[in-house]
């Protein structure tokens, strides 16, 4: 038998053209009134996908999971699950569950009442719920607070019980919408990692909304970054935060340094950026970028070095002066200014306990970096 | 700490209470006279009670006013849930602004005007005026009540409870008895109550709507004491403030206690 983690490692169903996509949003436009939340949305999700909508409040993720659930209908455009067309199929129908950011536990039943509820609409043998029942308590590890009324839980048991009650009825697909928002951060890192295994146990389709994106970078096999109810880009956790596809994506996960400049084109994919004020940045990441278009160079604060020296190799070297220090413990970061004013992000993991070179406040700094740490943006 | 029991708080505790309740102690100790006259005591005496038991007229007006209440309180109850739920579902309809002043009219309007115009609205369609009339007149004046204590509910429902049960396969229907019934009942219990006792102490429309073979206990009791005030009134009106008070006393325990219980288990759940 293969091991959870290979399983997870050698998951990778976009990449193969045969795949039969198992969810897919087709041209999908919503609108409220005069307020558009969703607009011409195409996005495909694979059977058994961890999959994240992530996005600011009020990006249309919320709506495009409510309307898979059946609360909304589409104003344009279809959803088909399992190349069905939902469309017209009540709530109530759809083999579909979604587990609610409030939880939304019945306050009058209990614990064992509220997984059953499910069941019991499905018209199961009383003995099969008792089972089913038993099987999810022990899932979720709550088996001696089945007689409890929710408000007799506390905030991660209501949670698991939340879980248990939208998993009882084995829905082709499980919506969670910001399933870890009411948690404290400790109780939501230890969760998101149960809810990853739990996933791979039962074998269902996860869609998940977060606008956490540590929370989405954990758990989904790819994330949609949504802005203004489009989907910005659709990739790997590490596609999105290593080969950002716009200006939004790069700023909206993780920190980035960018610079804005015109583009003079090398060999293959090597290109230099004039950032204007001196400032000339060698790289090998340029892609598509055409010669003399105005472009963003992004890189991330870990992939810059800070020195007080100028380091001999280095290709890309700017100086500039610390601005500001912030000592994490784990990691320093600086704020090094430039002499143009640009104020540049670097992290540096404290490997040692002491550095032998101590930067501080006010002192004349070198920012250096590879050529294939960043990358060209276009759009 | 000894300026909590000043004279002044002492003084002005007393003297709202007395303004509260002297009458009502008064007619309670009334109740108990041996002697005829209600302003002269006698001795103390039950036989008032005894009598009153025996006084068929007072008995019958106290019969009816249980049967009025009790009728007009439930269909009021049925409405006024109707009325609330589509005032708090249904937000755009239109017309709703003008809907929800009709509904809540009722509460500010004087008694006298409902009455009389029920009155005249009885009489337009021939309807003979007895126990039906004051039911319906009833049902008119406790249903906005209603309205009002039941829509403050619903107004802090959490409506994914309902999008959760539809989402694990309740219909509509089933949802609505099954997950929004039981929630809002408490608001819905209370709104009856207040319903019940609206019926049960109103005497300006009964007086209006009711006819003959109808009367009320508010109508036969403000009917003799026309007459003369007498003992077997105060006896009836005594045995009417037990019956509220063990009502209240008892609503008020049961609630603490829940709170209570309620407070205890939160605190439990805490400590996991």
């Amino acid at each position: 038998m293969k091991s959870l983690g290979s399983i997870r490692r050698d998951f990778a169903p976009w990449n193969d053209p045969n795949a039969k996509p198992y969810i897919q949003f087709e041209n999908v436009t919503k609108r409220f009134g005069d307020f558009t939340a969703v607009n011409n949305l195409s996005l495909t999700i694979f059977e058994r996908e961890f999959f994240a909508l992530l996005g600011a409040s009020g990006c249309g993720k919320s709506t495009l999971l409510r309307m898979l659930a059946g609360f909304e209908e589409p104003s344009a455009g279809r959803i088909l699950l399992d190349g069905q067309d939902l469309r017209g199929i009540p709530p109530y129908r759809r083999p579909v569950n979604m587990m609610f950011q409030s939880y939304a536990l019945f306050p009058h039943m209990t614990v064992e009442n509220n997984i059953a509820f499910g069941l019991k609409q499905d018209g199961m043998a009383k003995s099969d719920i008792e089972k089913r029942v038993a099987e999810m308590l022990k899932l979720v590890k709550l088996e001696q607070f089945a007689k409890r009324k929710p408000h007799q839980l506390s905030g991660g048991q209501r949670q698991r019980v939340a879980l248990a009650r939208s998993v009882a009825k084995r829905p082709k697909v499980l919506l969670l919408d910001e399933p870890l928002g009411a948690l404290d951060k400790k109780l939501r890192e230890e969760t998101q990692f149960e809810l990853m295994d739990l996933q791979q146990e039962l074998g269902l389709t996860f869609v998940v909304v977060t606008h956490d994106q540590e929370e989405a970078m954990t758990m989904a096999d790819r994330i949609a970054i949504m802005d203004k109810g489009e989907v910005m880009q659709v990739a790997t956790p590490a596609e999105v935060y290593e080969a950002p596809g716009s200006r939004f994506v790069a700023g909206f996960v993780g920190n980035v340094n960018m610079f804005e400049g015109k583009v003079a084109r090398g060999e293959a994919g090597a290109a230099s950026i004039d950032a204007g004020n001196g400032i000339t940045i060698r790289t090998e990441n340029a892609g598509d970028a055409a010669a003399g278009a105005t472009v963003a160079f992004a890189i991330r604060p870990e992939k810059i070095k800070v020195s007080s020296k100028k380091p001999a190799d280095a290709v890309n070297a700017i100086e500039g002066e610390v601005y500001d220090i912030a000592y994490l413990g784990d990691m320093t970061v600086y704020h090094i200014k430039l002499d143009d004013g640009h104020v540049v992000r670097a992290s540096a993991m404290n490997a040692a306990r002491i550095t032998e070179d101590p930067l501080t406040w006010n002192d004349r700094a070198w920012v250096s970096f590879r050529p294939d740490a960043g990358v060209v943006l276009t759009r | 700490m000894n300026a909590t029991w000043s004279r002044f708080n002492i003084t002005s505790i007393v003297l709202g209470f007395a303004f509260l309740y002297l009458p009502i102690v008064l007619l309670i100790v009334f109740s108990f006279n041996e002697s005829k006259l209600v302003t002269v005591w006698g001795g103390f005496s039950t036989k008032w009670y005894v009598s009153l038991f025996h006084n068929q007229g007072l008995m019958d007006a106290a019969w009816v006013t249980v049967r009025v209440g009790v009728i007009s309180a439930t269909v009021a109850t049925v409405l006024g849930t109707l009325a609330a739920l589509t005032l708090t579902r249904y937000t755009r309809f239109r017309g709703r602004v003008l809907f929800s002043g009709m509904v809540f009219a009722p509460l500010v309007m004087p008694e006298v005007i409902t009455g009389l115009s029920l009155l005249l609205l009885f009489v337009a369609v021939g309807l003979d005026r007895g126990f039906l009339t004051v039911t319906l007149a009833h049902i008119t004046l406790t249903m906005c009540f209603v309205a009002v204590v039941v829509q403050s509910r619903l107004v802090t429902f959490d409506r994914s409870l309902e999008e959760a049960a539809m989402d694990l396969g309740a219909p509509p229907v089933k949802t609505f008895f099954q997950i929004t019934l039981p929630v809002i009942m408490p608001a819905i219990v209370s709104g009856w109550m207040l319903a019940f006792t609206l019926s049960l102490d109103d005497l300006v429309i009964a007086s209006f709507t009711s006819g003959p073979g109808a009367t009320t206990l508010p109508m036969k009791i403000y009917s003799q004491v026309r007459l003369g005030v007498t003992p077997e009134i105060n006896a009836a009106c005594t045995i009417l403030i037990a019956v509220v008070a063990v009502g209240v006393i008892a609503a008020s325990v049961v609630n603490k206690r829940r709170e209570v219980q309620r407070q205890l288990d939160e605190q439990a759940a805490q400590r996991g």
